[in-house]
């Protein structure tokens, strides 16, 4: 083992976020049927991945990379875990809105929470995210991926509904079929490179010719990691999915699985390809801009209050997408802030959207009305939540939009610019058009009243704790605004983190492999 | 040989985008099937194809003298062999599932999940 920097044994410090959930995993599994130690397994588990991540992210802060090869192979031949300011900033805002999801299941009503592993799979489910954030190998990138989707699989079916089976299908078949392109570019990369280390890939590939060969390999990283973020014209099977399962359920996936691939786009196309794949940086903008505007409009035209949510996570896919495009310090320290702001605010939103379904007992946004009156603490927090989401001052969501136009401004991409102003104001019709129908407008004289609804304080606080989190920032920003500029500046010189993964000078290096080597080196 | 296999590899790949466009769930998980050992392959020849070398180095060397077979690909491959196994196993699950509770096999008309207008004009369809 070797260490990054810092004290004796601070490469530890990567490890535990990821192997921490994983534990609890297996730990609240063993506690079948037990739903009250499940329970506090998770709350605990969780609490404890939080506070490893706020450790490795003080320590990251103060002391640079922190990097560690398993089982002390040096580097490149270990699989390596490494995380930087970005990878370490995402694990601890990841944490903590998974907290305040499992805290809001906790007091929700619905029954399959209570059942057949809702816990162990959330928890392999954060496993599966915080490697993906933390891991600097890229064929464990891949299988971090297939832990989070084999858990997401598990998730998305609890409850068994027809429509949940529906949205199953579509959900498994092609996100499969997204991570086995994934591995195919990952297998290709390997053929041309000989390496699977990122740290390592980015020399191996900026000496490889630049040739279509390798505009292949990034545009199948594009698509398959592009599948997986939900982008242009590749998103469809999102809407089709995230509605079906419990409201916690697409709290998580909102939260989370789209940033993972958001997170492996920027990492792959910053660290492996910093200077190559043109192909596939020239469509990314196109793509992007596609993505938010087509996104925006899909949400304002939804009728199902979870698919308009499900459309407005797309829709901000597109705005982070569209940062990396640019490439600037700016526009990645607008696309870190959102992605931030987006891992709150979506989840939020799926939780607000459960509390209306159960609240007005209906889905469709044309038959709910009336909700202020007996609602007025979710009216508020949606109103809070929606306004961050489509960027309105002084919440969260202003802040990174004014960062990423500004960025474009200066690259000069106007496309940019009126991606983001337009899709803002179409979600902001959006979000206003969902407010008025499902919360102002009064219910019709001759309906029903029925009671008004009867939420735990753990649903509340949850929702509220998420709206006030996104409020605060808005206010103030200054901290976020730190970290994200650092993440950006790290992720612009990333021989940092190559240096710290790769560790000291090395005996051996993949281009003295005996078999690829040759073919590297001429 | 990687020439013969890479023919072999684009075949197999044919085969599976040939499957995975059909609207029927059975020839989809034929489909993804295909596609998992294709990919399999293509990791497999990737790593170059050494014969009659072992990965073995002799005694008192730390690298092997001559060209000797790459064993990572094999790791990898050994790797996504039981991840595609287990993901396909809960595909052809769901797919019975699906089966069950929606009672048919046809993608076209799996709408449980979809809004009401695109129901209805697959309910229009029938007619």
């Amino acid at each position: 083992m070797f260490d990054g920097s810092g004290f004796e044994g601070a490469g530890w410090l990567v490890v535990w976020p990821v192997l921490i959930p994983l534990l609890g995993a297996a730990l609240a599994a063993a506690a079948w049927g037990r739903e009250r130690t499940q329970a506090t397994i998770s709350i605990v588990v969780l609490g404890a991945q939080f506070i490893s991540a706020a450790v490795l992210f003080d320590h990251v802060w103060s002391h640079g990379v922190v990097a560690m090869s398993m089982g002390g192979w040096p580097a490149p031949f270990g699989i390596a875990l490494a995380a930087d300011p970005f990878g370490a900033f995402l694990t601890v805002v990841g944490s903590l809105v998974a907290l305040a999801v499992v805290a809001h299941s906790l007091g929700a009503t619905d029954a399959e929470h209570r059942r057949a592993g809702f816990f162990p799979l959330i928890l392999a489910l954060m496993a599966g995210v915080a490697g993906a954030f933390l891991t600097s190998d890229i064929f464990n990138l891949y299988v971090w991926f297939e832990v989070t989707l084999i858990s997401s699989f598990g998730l998305i079916v609890l409850g068994g509904r027809r429509e949940q089976i529906d949205g199953a299908v579509k959900y498994a078949f092609l996100n499969l079929i997204a991570t086995t392109l994934l591995l195919i570019a990952i297998g290709l990369l390997y053929g041309l490179t000989g390496t699977l280390n990122m740290a390592d890939l980015s020399g191996a590939v900026a000496a490889l010719p630049q040739d279509s060969t390798l505009e292949t390999v990034g545009l199948l990283f594009l698509v398959s990691l592009g599948m997986k973020a939900a982008l242009f014209p590749l998103y469809f099977w999102l809407p089709a999915a995230y509605h079906t399962p419990l409201p916690t359920v697409s709290a998580i996936f909102a939260a989370l699985l789209t940033k993972v691939g958001v997170y492996a786009l920027i990492r792959v196309f910053m660290v492996v390809f910093p200077d190559s794949a043109h192909l596939a940086r020239e469509a990314m903008i196109w793509v992007a801009v596609a993505t938010m505007v087509l996104g925006a409009l899909g949400a304002l035209a939804e009728s199902d209050i979870r698919r308009f949510v499900s459309f407005t996570v797309v829709s901000g896919v597109g705005v982070m997408v569209g940062g990396l495009a640019i490439g600037t310090e700016a526009a990645f320290l607008g696309t870190i802030f959102y992605i931030v702001h987006s891992i709150i605010v979506s989840a939020a939103l799926f939780i607000a959207a459960g509390m209306i379904a159960s609240a007005g007992n209906a889905t469709r946004i044309e038959d709910l009305a009336g909700l202020y009156k007996r609602a007025p603490y979710l009216s508020v927090a949606f109103l809070i939540v929606g306004l961050s989401l489509a960027g309105v001052p002084p919440l969260a969501g202003f802040w990174p939009k004014v960062y990423l136009v500004q960025a474009g401004l200066e690259a000069g991409s106007t496309i940019l610019v009126v991606g983001i102003l337009l899709s803002g104001f179409l979600t902001l019709l959006a979000v206003g058009r969902a407010f008025a129908l499902i919360f102002w407008r009064a219910a019709p004289e001759d309906a029903p009243t029925p009671p008004a609804p009867e939420f735990g304080n753990l649903v509340k606080g949850s929702l509220g704790a998420l709206a006030a989190l996104t409020f605060l920032i808005g206010l103030y920003s200054a901290p976020v605004v730190k970290a994200s500029t650092r993440a950006a500046a790290d992720l612009l010189a990333p021989d940092a983190y190559i240096e710290a993964v790769l560790g000291a000078p090395r005996a051996v290096t993949a281009s003295d492999d005996p078999v690829l080597g040759k073919e590297v080196t001429e | 040989m990687e020439g013969a296999f890479a023919i072999v590899v684009g075949a197999l790949f044919a085969v599976s985008v040939y499957l995975l466009l059909s609207g029927s769930m059975i020839r989809l998980l034929l489909g993804i099937f295909v596609l998992g050992n294709a990919t399999h392959l293509l990791i497999f020849v990737a790593g170059r194809l050494t014969r009659d070398e072992p990965p073995l180095i002799p005694d008192g060397l730390k690298v092997a003298e001559a060209a000797i077979a790459n064993p990572l690909p094999q790791a990898l491959i050994l790797t996504a062999i039981v991840i595609s196994f287990s993901l396909f196993s809960f595909l052809l699950v769901l797919a019975y599932r699906a089966y069950q509770s929606l009672e048919t096999v046809d993608t076209d008309r799996m709408r449980d999940a979809e809004p009401e207008a695109a129901r209805q004009v697959l309910r229009g369809s029938d007619v």
